[in-house]
């Protein structure tokens, strides 16, 4: 190996470039910004002022924070669904009007106040809700003339009012402790926010009615097409809001003991800011409960900062609109780019160098060397299915296969000619095995393990696995389930092929060509799955070996077979039975001789063979050139082969000009036949075979003679 | 049934308002008392006239679908800003080109943000809205309301000039109003400003050069306001910066509603924004003659924007398959 090349290798092989694309496909990048916008306003609040964060000012900021806080949880609500809420400073200013009323004009008792101040917010949530909920008005303007109504009326009531708040003389001890008091240290207002943070949390992240808003937020049309009520959801967000902007309202006018013409006025501005800074996305969709409170505290801490430091009037506003206009810039930004940066940077190549092997041109003399035999199959379905990544065959000599519109189609025996669709599981379905029972299992691209029952029941079997610790990327979804096999006790052995790439973008793993393929098992008896290998490279077909002990697996990009004793003596040994081919392996299958047949999705080339040992040159190519321009492997050309219990090839099938089957990837013996399947083909082939026995399947081979 | 609505509701809008806006005359006329008389008309047009210039500069950027919501702050800002200057001794001259360039500084930045960045329009300008404000009122002026200092004679002159008994602010209302008429109708910006409000994307693929005519209404809008402004300030002498905290951007943005321009961009015109002004105009004004105060006249204005509102939600729904994502 050429010193370029090892330095190479250490150096795609030691530094985990893949953990930059992992990170940032992470929802939880989002915090980012915000979280470094607050520290950088702690730090520099805090040195500007050197006793901001002492103790006493603490205590009084934080009585501010908890009222500051329940409004701007409200607005995030409204905001996560795709709205906005101008109102709510206006609503927090008439809530506490008033519980202030009930308690000072009326003499009520605070139970009552709470409830006014509450029922104020509800009127008002209950009328934008209506208003833009179900009447559609534009969310920011509807709101901001509900605030100017509401401003008036709240002036009006101050006006007439307040001499005669001023001048009640009412002693109301709870009322005062819930304005000035605290349990522990901890002002009471703080505490109500701490609550109101958990409930909000965990009604937008666990709850159905959060997961709605969300979709409503993340896309309203999606949402309303998947069956969301989408006005009542939107009205709810409202209701929300104006409830948090209510019990606000309760908190300050206790705190306050009375309301002023002042009172809440640029609250949504403060608000607001506070909402986006923390980096909920407008428009919706995008942002939490916790970046809502980043944002309140990140405004709080500047707003307060800048009145310490003694600024003159009009200073506050200007620190505001540039950190508003900056935070909705970075908003509009990150949301734009995020994911094209995402495409670009997601691809990591590592070295891979595969070892040289006998050639497959025809009439080489190799034992590879390809013919033109599978030219002369027959079509079966031609133009009426897409994708038959795997086919397989029952007792009845029905056939099935899966397609990429996510169907289980079944061909009707002796001819073939009909077809109907035997099972929808959704997802691609990709490599089938029958159980003992009957019933067909499914590898479903993207979706996970399902079986269908002979009544045509879809049930998942399993969707996850058992998760790696300290992994970056959720490992425990299965992401490309590819093939599966079935062992004698029941229990169905099936591939994952990669945790880096979802099903459709299966080519783009061999550009990577970053091992992350697993071998998982799952087991009947308990329903438990459990990852048996890993780090395989892009690990596809998986075939039970005859003696029922072990498992013949292709690793893909690696251009190898193993072998791998589950059970017997020789349990948990792994050995490699074909080091090196000149094909990519996809499925192995059981032949009538005691082999096994293997197909090849494509052939490996020099020009490839040369990128894969150029990790730097794919990387350049995946940053530099649009996809449409990558090198990928050849997947143009394939064929099958058969090799025995050593791993030695016996017979090869191709078709040179590529006109029946250019791609291959499974394919059954049934009755002196070969079934072909390919996943980019848009029919099946079947093949007689030349001295094959006649009667055998494979669901006798696996099941025994009474099948 | 539902044509017929439709035709009366997308086609007619500004005939229904024209048609309310006599109606309101009529009745005022007869039943208010002092409010048919040449003096209150020209009071009149005269509050009118203000409204209507800034209602001019707020409905050429919703036709271009945006919204500027520093129309107000630029106004108040930007005059106070030269009033101040004439008090501090610079030549009349000097101090209109400073504030002048000002002004077309923060039109741009709105334009920069909304066309470049891409922010949404209403987020964009109520930061620059709320950034002028706090720029001026903090570095620039030291007092909430900035007098006019004594010795501009020729400016109080233009504050009270007359052109046959038509106060002038009249007459700069009714030039811009046939300024902007030409401009939208035959200019070739003016056409675009259309072509961008109706289909962005459309608009950018026909090769117009989106972003730099977004620029441009912002900065008109804000020129429009200066004006506006200045108007105002020659008027009364002063110039109060409080105004920033008044009614007067939802009054603009009524008058705009109510004329009939889609908040959903590429509609509307001048006449939508005549007949929008003349019926706020008579409505304050008749609501000031029967001495409502003006916290009753808030409510009342904003309970009229939020019918229009919901008339204009009604006859135009959005839909939920051709909602835009984000557009709010």
């Amino acid at each position: 190996m050429k010193l370029s090349e090892s330095l190479a290798r250490l150096r795609y092989g030691l530094f985990p470039d893949h953990l930059v694309g992992e990170v940032l496909s992470k929802r939880w990048t989002d915090n980012a910004i915000p979280l470094v916008f607050l520290l950088a306003t702690v730090i520099g609040v805090g040195t500007a002022i050197p006793d901001f964060f002492s103790l006493a000012s603490l205590a009084d900021a934080s009585r501010q924070l908890g009222e500051f806080a329940i409004v701007v949880m409200g607005l995030t609500i409204v905001m996560l669904g795709g709205g906005i809420d101008l109102s709510v400073g206006a609503t927090f200013a008439l809530s506490a009007f008033a519980s202030v009323a009930v308690i000072y004009i009326m003499g009520g008792p605070i139970w009552l106040a709470l409830l006014a101040a509450l029922a104020t917010g509800a009127v008002v949530g209950a009328a934008n809700g209506v208003l833009i909920g179900y009447l559609r008005l534009r969310a920011f303007l509807t709101t901001l003339v509900t605030f100017t109504i509401l401003h008036a009326i709240y002036s009006i009531l101050v006006v007439n009012f307040s001499a005669q708040v001023q001048l009640a003389d009412v002693q109301t001890p709870i009322w005062d402790f819930i304005g000035d008091g605290g349990v522990a240290g901890f002002p009471i207002s703080l505490i109500v926010a701490v609550l109101v943070a958990i409930l909000a949390h965990v009604f937008i992240s666990r709850s159905r009615l959060g997961w709605h808003v969300l979709a409503v937020g993340g896309s309203r049309r999606s949402a309303f097409n998947a069956g969301i009520s989408v006005r009542r959801t939107v009205f709810m967000t409202y209701m929300i809001s104006g409830l948090c902007s209510g019990l606000a309202g309760f908190l300050i006018g206790a705190r306050l003991s009375g309301v002023g013409p002042g009172t809440g006025a640029g609250l949504e501005i403060l608000a607001l800011t506070a909402g986006v800074v923390g980096g909920n996305s407008l428009g919706g969709g995008r942002g939490s409960i916790a970046k809502g409170l980043m944002g309140a505290v990140i405004v709080l801490i500047l707003t307060n900062g800048l009145i310490r430091l003694g600024f003159t009037s009009g200073t506050n506003q200007m620190v505001l609109g540039v950190v508003l206009a900056l935070a909705v810039f970075l908003d509009v930004r990150w949301l734009k780019n995020r994911s094209k940066v995402l495409a670009k940077v997601y691809v990591a190549p590592v070295y891979s160098a595969l070892p040289s092997t006998p050639s497959a041109e025809p009439d080489s003399g190799s034992p590879f060397a390809l013919n033109d035999r599978l030219a002369e199959t027959e079509f079966i379905g031609l133009g009426e299915i897409e994708g038959p990544e795997d086919v397989i065959l029952d007792e009845d000599d029905n056939l099935y296969c899966g397609t990429r519109n996510g169907e289980v189609v079944r061909f009707l025996a002796p001819d073939y000619k009909q077809w109907e669709v035997f099972a929808h599981t959704g997802g691609f379905p990709l490599g089938l095995a029958f159980d003992r029972a009957g019933a067909l299992t499914v590898c479903v691209g993207a979706m996970g393990l399902y079986s269908v029952a002979r009544d045509r029941t879809v049930t998942r079997l399993s969707a996850e696995t058992n998760r790696t610790p300290f992994s970056i990327l959720d490992d425990a979804r299965l992401r490309d389930p590819n093939d599966c096999d079935i062992a004698p006790d029941g229990r169905i052995f099936f591939t994952d092929s990669t945790t880096r790439y979802d099903a459709h973008d299966w080519a783009l793993d061999s550009v990577e060509s970053r091992p992350t393929g697993r071998l998982l098992v799952y087991d009947p008896r308990n329903g438990r799955t459990r990852t048996v290998l890993r780090g395989m490279s892009y690990l596809n077909g998986v075939c039970m070996a005859h003696d029922g002990q072990s498992l013949f697996l292709a690793e893909s990009w690696a251009c190898r077979v193993h072998r791998y004793w589950f059970d017997g003596p020789k349990a948990g040994r792994l050995d490699c039975v074909i080091a090196a081919m000149p094909g990519y392996p996809d499925n192995i299958n059981r032949a009538s001789d005691g082999g096994y047949w293997m197909a090849w999705l494509g052939m490996r080339t020099p020009s490839y063979d040369l990128a894969l040992r150029k990790p730097g040159m794919r990387k350049r190519m995946t940053r530099r050139l649009p996809q449409d321009d990558w090198l990928f492997p050849n997947i143009n050309t394939g064929g099958v082969v058969k090799f025995d219990e050593n791993g030695a090839i016996t017979e090869v099938l191709g078709n040179l000009g590529g006109h029946s089957h250019p791609m291959v990837t499974s394919m059954r013996e049934h009755k002196g036949a070969l079934y072909v399947g390919g996943i980019l083909n848009n029919r099946i082939g079947r093949y007689r075979l030349e001295g094959a026995d006649p009667s055998w399947t494979g669901m006798r081979s696996y099941w025994g003679e009474g099948r | 049934m539902t044509g017929w609505f439709l035709l009366l509701g997308r086609r007619r809008q500004e005939d229904t308002v024209f048609l309310l806006t006599i109606l309101l005359f009529l009745t005022f006329s007869f039943v208010l008392h002092g409010f048919l008389t040449t003096g209150n008309i020209i009071a009149l047009l005269r509050s009118v006239a203000l409204l209507g210039i800034l209602a001019v500069g707020m409905g050429i950027v919703v036709i271009g679908r945006g919204i500027d919501l520093s129309l107000v702050a630029i106004l108040a800002i930007s005059v106070a800003v030269f009033l101040n200057l004439l008090g501090q001794s610079y030549p009349i001259g000097i101090a209109l080109l400073l504030a002048l360039v000002g002004v077309i500084a923060v039109g741009a930045l709105n334009g920069v943000l909304t066309a470049y960045a891409e922010m949404p329009a209403i987020f964009a300008t109520l930061a620059t809205g709320t950034f002028v404000y706090g720029l001026g009122r903090s570095q620039f002026l030291t007092q909430d309301v900035i007098y006019l200092p004594p010795g501009h004679d020729l400016f109080t002159a233009f504050g009270n000039a007359r052109l046959a008994s038509i106060p002038v602010e009249v007459v700069v209302f009714a030039f811009i109003l046939v300024g902007a008429f030409l401009w939208l109708r035959f200019s070739k910006y003016g056409r675009y400003i259309y072509l961008i409000g109706d289909n962005l994307n459309a608009a950018r693929n026909a090769g117009l050069p989106v972003r730099p005519v977004i620029v441009l209404q912002y900065v008109v809008s804000a020129l429009l306001a200066f004006v506006a402004g200045l108007i105002m300030a020659a008027g009364i002498h002063s110039m109060n910066t409080r105004i920033v905290n008044s009614s007067l951007l939802y009054d603009v943005i009524l008058v705009v509603v109510i004329g009939g321009i889609g908040l959903s961009g590429g509609k509307g015109g001048v006449r939508n924004l005549i007949v929008g002004t003349l019926l706020i105009g008579i409505l304050l004004n008749g609501m000031t003659i029967l001495d409502i105060s003006d916290l009753y006249q808030n409510l009342i204005k904003a309970t009229v924007l939020l019918a229009a509102l919901i008339v204009d939600g009604v006859l135009n729904p959005r839909d939920e398959q051709t909602d835009q994502q984000g557009d709010i």
